[in-house]
Parts: structure tokens; sequence; C-alpha cells
């Protein structure tokens, strides 16, 4: 265990816990968009910084990552931090106009769009917080889309933008995507995503169509278990 | 070449390579870096060796590394008489032979005319380029034909590791320590401190890695220094990497650069061969290789984390560095990673020992350190002076000050993570700590200087857009808001810049310092501060008056011919793209602005400085 402090209150907090765990362990709010529990942290966005106290010096680190050390001194709120904020949001907010949930946060902060900042109109709602990617590669085992280009060219995608043939349709990506940038359409016997179409399986029990062909498949393949075994859905398991 | 068995047999081969080596043989050297390439040396060095196998001369010809000077090149010495050739070209190549190399006269035509005094200069120590230079890292580039390692031994190369793999890791890294050596890659991080931490941390293997990924617009020391002594940075790491317990070494060159990965393959497969890398290193029992990993290109990858993900095989993006790289760096294991030009210090130190060395410099940057200076200047080339030398004195005394006679302006130092300096610090004693405090950074020596020409304004958006291009774009203060600066700046340039520009300027950068996840986003907003803060006056004038001052920025320019200079010679209307500058025999030209495209063409062939721009 070490001793830290978070906007001035005394912590004990477990050696090798980032910030952002033990600061939200107590309750305290920092917020972040490239965050997800279940994956490896990534600190693209920038949006969970806060100022630490280490000696003399302090400086701005991402808290998602950053590890708790003894006589470490957070600082949650500082006016470099709401700076950073403050800038991240509104670069997101021109970027994709039309995330909502960005708006909803800057209305929380208090935060106003920047006037001087034209509008994007091609990036859809995707602020390239990556969490689909990480699913894809990480949670799933897919990797059907990537990252493509660099700089502010950089987009998410499968491959060269053509239908990937690893994409098993499981649509993970557009659960875990926090602005609705992903699209799944799904009719009662198909889903399309990323633009391909997967044909659905219907449940052995109700006949509910309830997964893609090929994600059952995929599942089968990797874990061994007989693709009918697989074919009951959640609801009649 | 055989395996050299031991550090006695190592001495030995140097000796008898030496004797062959006699200084008063006659060998003609000519620089074949990329500059000269460029100016043709290839074809020169041909008709040379082809001209003296024909006289059947016992002369070597010797295509070497580059010597600095490239302004002047192709660059060729011939020995024993020590007689500097510049702009040297092929049909002076009989001359050459007949007259310098067989009778020993000089070609007075050939020799480098001291612009100052209008005297003919013969040594090339005498030139005022090379006069005040310090060349430790960079003085056997001329002499040495990087693809024979032979050469490298001759000149006492490899004695450094020989001497090291006597010593205790531990006495390797305190001497590196004491000699007070910091890197030269850009972040002047203590080298010896790094070396220690990284044999102190757990983990194994761990690794030594050369960075060789210079991509600053304008700069190309560690290009010269790879593909003229590749020797000198392998002899570093090998010693590196034997401090601090490492087998495995890397160079990260980018395949740009084709010459220099020619020439560290050749160098790494004939120091193999040799055996001074591979298992049991001069009969040491150390065991160490390296491996070269080419670069695509991305100027993010010479940043360590991103660098380190490149060699992994994965995109070249940053990554947090919370945990050192000492500790987790390539594979999560102990990495050493510096610049090649720190390694190719290494063996100087090991040779001359911490005090010789920590005797060069200032108080806290020591040794040399190598500058490309380009730009607005005269003598454009490779200078290695003492830390702690004038910028005036690189510009004006080496660099020969700027062409035309104009006004020097501003010099950019670190490249796009540097600042703008201006004359009024034209004084300032250059090193780490001393260019960081006025807003810049040594970065890895790459030095624009700029003449009253230049826009700032314009350079400060021109460095914008390079780092947008380049940002790897994994973190949003970077990816955006770089961007969007620019977008500010190309509003300020088109005469669409509003009130309040200057201050969300200044905010965003703070911001984009604070909050990016590398050092490329971390230093982004540098030029655009440190424009900011030396030549704040210009960004008023683009922003409130929409005026240019220095005549760059189109939109807000317009270009008239003054009858009264004019001299009606009719060259500017021979150069104008569109026909826009006209004028009728023996009388003053005229420009219709209407169709002018403020292209420049004009101001450059103008010899009566009638071109006016407003």
């Amino acid at each position: 265990m070490v001793n830290i402090s978070i906007d001035g209150k005394k912590i004990e907090a477990p050696a090798g816990a980032t910030i952002l765990q033990v600061a939200r362990e107590h309750g305290i709010q920092i917020p972040t968009l490239c965050s997800h529990e279940a994956l490896e942290q990534s600190g693209a966005c920038r949006f969970c910084s806060v100022e630490i106290k280490k000696g003399r010096r302090t400086k701005i680190v991402a808290s998602c990552l950053y590890q708790v050390e003894n006589g470490l001194e957070v600082d949650t709120k500082s006016e470099r931090v709401l700076n950073v904020r403050r800038l991240v949001l509104q670069l997101l907010m021109a970027r994709n106009p039309k995330a909502d949930v960005l708006k909803e946060m800057a209305r929380e902060m208090g935060v106003e769009p920047q006037a001087r900042f034209v509008p994007d109109k091609d990036k859809g709602k995707c602020i390239l917080c990556r969490l689909c990617v990480r699913t894809c590669v990480n949670i799933v085992g897919a990797s059907a889309i990537g990252l493509s280009y660099r700089g502010s060219h950089k987009t998410v995608g499968p491959p060269f933008g053509e239908d990937s043939p690893t994409c098993i349709g499981c649509g993970a990506c557009a659960y875990v995507c926090p602005t609705g940038h992903i699209e799944m359409k799904t009719t009662h016997d198909t889903r399309t995503i990323w633009g391909r179409t997967f044909k659905m399986t219907p449940c052995k029990t109700c006949g509910r169509y309830f997964a893609p062909e090929d994600q059952l498949k995929f599942i089968s393949e990797t874990t061994g278990v007989p693709v009918d075994d697989l074919s009951t859905c959640t609801s009649c398991r | 070449m055989k395996k050299i068995a031991n550090a006695a047999a190592l001495r030995q081969l140097q000796q008898e390579l030496k004797k062959k080596w006699d200084p008063k043989k006659p060998v003609v050297t000519i620089c074949a870096g990329t500059g000269c390439r460029g100016y043709g040396c290839v074809s020169v060095k041909e008709a040379l060796a082809a001209e003296i196998t024909k006289q059947k001369l016992a002369v070597d010809v010797r295509a070497t590394g580059c010597f600095g000077f490239c302004e002047k090149g192709p660059l060729v010495i011939i020995q024993p008489q020590n007689i500097f050739y510049q702009q040297v070209k092929i049909k002076d190549v009989d001359d050459i032979v007949n007259k310098t190399v067989v009778k020993g006269e000089v070609i007075e035509k050939l020799l480098y005319r001291d612009p100052g005094t209008g005297k003919r200069i013969q040594k090339e120590a005498d030139v005022p380029f090379y006069k005040k230079q310090m060349r430790l890292v960079f003085g056997s580039n001329g002499m040495i034909d990087p693809t024979r390692i032979e050469d490298y031994l001759a000149i006492g190369g490899y004695s450094a590791l020989g001497k090291a793999l006597a010593m205790t890791p531990e006495k390797i890294i305190k001497e590196v320590k004491d000699a007070g050596l910091r890197g030269r890659g850009g972040g002047g991080f203590p080298t010896g401190d790094k070396w220690e931490s990284c044999r102190e941390a757990h983990g194994s293997p761990k690794y030594v890695i050369g960075n060789g990924d210079e991509g600053d617009p304008g700069a190309y020391m560690d290009r010269s220094l790879m593909e003229g002594n590749p020797h000198s940075v392998i002899e570093g790491m090998i010693i590196g990497a034997y401090a601090i317990g490492a087998n495995q070494g890397f160079i990260y060159v980018r395949n740009e650069y084709p010459l220099a990965v020619m020439h560290l393959t050749m160098a790494i497969e004939n120091a193999r061969n040799a055996g001074l890398l591979g298992k049991n290193i001069l009969g040491s029992g150390f065991n160490f290789d390296i491996s070269i990993s080419k670069g695509g290109g991305a100027f993010v990858c010479g940043e360590s984390s991103a660098l380190f993900a490149s060699i992994e095989g994965k995109a070249g993006e940053a990554r947090a560095k919370y945990i050192h790289a000492v500790e987790k760096g390539l594979w999560d294991k102990p990495t050493v990673l510096n610049n090649v030009e720190t390694w190719a210090n290494v063996p100087l130190i090991i040779n001359k020992g911490a005090k010789w060395y920590s005797g060069i410099g200032t108080a806290k940057s020591k040794g040399t350190k190598v500058f490309s200076l380009v730009g607005k200047i005269n003598n454009t080339g490779l200078v290695e002076v003492p830390m702690g030398m004038p910028l005036r004195e690189i510009i004006y005394d080496m660099g020969g000050g700027i062409p035309k006679g104009r006004k020097f302006k501003a010099v950019q130092t670190g490249g796009p993570s540097g600042g703008c300096i201006p004359e009024s610090l034209l004084d300032l004693p250059v090193d780490f700590d001393k260019l960081a405090e006025v807003g810049s950074m040594m970065g890895s020596g790459g030095m624009i200087v700029m003449d009253d020409r230049s826009c700032m304004v314009d350079v400060a958006k021109y460095f914008l857009a390079f780092l947008q291009d380049e940002s790897c774009g994994k973190c949003v203060p970077c990816r955006e808001g770089v961007r969007r600066m620019r977008d500010i700046f190309e509003d300020i340039c088109a005469g669409k810049g509003k009130e309040g520009d200057v201050d969300l300027l200044e905010s965003m950068a703070q911001a984009i310092k604070d909050g990016s996840l590398c050092a490329l986003g971390g230093s982004a907003p540098n030029p655009v501060l440190s424009t900011i803060r030396y030549f704040r006056d210009e960004y008023e004038a683009h922003i409130k008056e929409k005026r240019c001052p220095a005549g760059v920025c189109k939109a807000l320019i317009t270009y008239s011919i003054d009858a009264k200079a004019c001299n009606a010679c009719g060259l500017c209307a021979m150069v104008c793209p569109t026909g826009s500058a006209h004028g009728e025999k023996k009388k003053p030209h005229v420009i219709d602005k209407k169709t002018c495209t403020r292209c420049g063409a004009c101001i450059e062939s103008c010899k009566f400085d009638a071109i006016k721009v407003k």
C-alpha cells in the first residue's frame, strides 16, 4: 500500500493501481472517453489528465495509465488540467459535431464549442478512442478492424476499407463505441456491419435469430465446442 | 578478414594496417557523402580513378564520407600535400592528375576563395568554414573509406573496444558519467545515468538501440555519420552493450537513407567477420550482435516508444512512458536507446578518458555537437563545434553569413520541436540548457537560418503543417490540436486572422504541451510559442493590418516595379510565368497586379532590386 492524496484527500492505495482506479474507488470523478475497465488502457483521449506533484515538480499525466506511488499528490481539477480537458472537448466537438455524448459532457463541464474551429463534416461520430479496435483485437480476437494512416488522417475500419474476411459480425465494436459511430443494422435474419451482411442463426429452441453464423463458427473454432451446441440463444440456455 | 582473437591481436593488426597508411603516400580522397553525390562526385571519382590507372600512377583514389562543406562540393583532397579542391567537375580531372598529382602543382581556380579577403586558400583546415570547428566525431569522415573496416582499424578504430573489454562495466559507466556525455538526439539526458539505470534494471534480455531515424527538415548530420563512419557508431554500441549487459542491438535507420543502410550493413558484416561482433568478441567471452531495422520514414518513429513499436512490427505510435525504457523498453525489456551521434562519442571517451572529454564544452554540456547549417546561409554544411560556441560564430564565422548581403532574422534550432531564436540572442552560447532557456532546444542539431525575407508566421505555419502530417494520430491534443492551430495560421496568413487569435494559440499551445502523449505533441507548439515570443509584431501586422512585413504571405502582398530602379533589362518579363511582368524596350517595366501570382520569380531574377513587395 502507498499513501497518496487526491484533491487534498489522504488516501491509502494499493501499489500498482492507477490514479484513475484509486480516484473512482474513492468517489472522485475523473472524466474519460477512451477508458474501459475490460480493456488495457491506451491513453489516447487525454481527457483523464490530472496534475501530479512529486517533490517540487508538477506535471500533467494521464490518470488512466499513471500508477500511484508513495507521497504522490494529485490535483484533478487544477487550471492546467481544466485547460487540457476543455481543449480536448472543444477539439472533439469540432471533429464530431453530431456526437451527442460530447455535447452532454460539455454541458456538464460548462465548456462551449470553440467558434474558431470549423466543424468537420466527414468524420462522423468517430473520436478515435480505439475502444472498438482494442475490443476486436484483444477481447474478440478477430482483428477485423484496425487503424489506418497517421496524424489527422487517421481512420478506423477494416484493412484497405474493403470487406473484412475476418470480421465475424459479432457487433462488439458497435456495442463498445461510446458515440454510436459504428452502425450496425439488423433485420430479422441478417446483420450488416462495416459494409458486410451476415446471415443470422436461429435459436434451436425458440427460433429467434440471435447470432451471426460466422460468429458461432469462430467461437466453435477457438473453443472446440461444436456449432450445434452453441446454437441456443441466451434466453433459452 | 580473419577473426581477431584478442586485444593484442587487434593492436597488432592496427599497427600493420597503419603502416600501409603512410601519410607520405599520394592519395586522392573525394567526398562521397550524399550532398556531393548530388553534385556528381561519383563520376568525378570514376574519372579520377580511370585517369590514374591509365597513367599507371601509384596513387590511391579513395571515396570517403562527408567532409561537411556541402555548399562547395564535390570536394577533393590531394595527399600528401593536403591540397583542398572544391566544386570539382569532370573537366578538372585531367588537370588534377597531370598538374597536382604528377607535378605537385596547385590549381588556383579549384582552391576555396575567401569571400572576405578574396584570397585562395590551399588547406582545408585554413578555410574559415573549418577553422573554428572541433571535429572529434566527424574528423575521420573525410579520411576513411566507410566501406572498408581496414581503414577504420588503421586510424585506431576499435581500440576503445579493446580497452573497454578489459574494464569492468561499472568502470565504463563511471567514465561515461564523469565525461558528462548527454544524449545527442534531442532531450540531452545524461547518457551514463541511462546506462546505469538499465544495468541495474531487472529483466532479460536487455537491448541497446542506435537511433538513426533523423527526420527534422534540413537536418542530415546523423545521416552523414552513418554513411561516413558507421564503425564509430557500432563500436560505441558494442561498448554500451557490454556496459549494461546486452547481447542484442538494433540500429533503427530510415529506408530513405539508402547509403546509410548500405554502409551500416557492410560495416556490421565486416565487424562480424573480424570477430568484433558475434560470439566471444575479442576473446572476452562477451557476445553481442546488431541488426538493422529499417524505418518507413515516419518522423514520430524517432520518438523512443514509437521507435520500439516500429521495431516490434507494430504501427509507429507512441505509448505512455511513465515506466522508463531503461526498465521497460523494446518488447517491455530494459533498453538503452541513444542517438547514433551519442554512440559515436563513446569510443572517444573510452580512448581519451572522461577528464579530457569533460574539459570540452560548457559546465553542463560536454563535448562537441554536430549541426547541420542550412537555409539562408552562405556555407551550407555540417559543422562540429565544442558546446558553448555562440550562435553568431557558427552563423557568421563558419556559415559565412547571409547570402546577398541580406539581414539575419532568426535561426530555427531543434527542428519542428524547437524554436526560432532572434538576432538579439545571437551571442547565446549553444548548449542544451541555454537553448531551452530561450524557448528552443538542441534537438538533433538542425539549424535553419532565416533572413529578413522570411515571414515568421509562415515559418510557424510550415512546421505545424509538417507536424500535422507526422503526428502519429493517437492522442487528441496532438492529432486534432496541431491541425486546428494550423487552420488558424492558414487564416492569419490569408488575411482572415481574428482578434484574439494569438491568445487562443497560446492557450492551445499550453494545453497541447501539457496534454499530449509523447514528446512530439509536447514540443509541437514550440515553433508557435517562440515566434509569438520574439516576433509578436509580425502576428499583429498580419491580423490587425492584414499585412505581411516580410512580403511572403501571398494573400497580403502586391508586387510592383520601382520605375526609377528598373533598368528595362526585361529579365522579369522573361521569367514571369503568367506574363504579368511586361514592358517595352528601354522603358521601365510594370506588373499587372490582377494576374500576378506573387511567385517571386521576378524578384529572384531582378539585378537592380527594382521589384517592390508591399
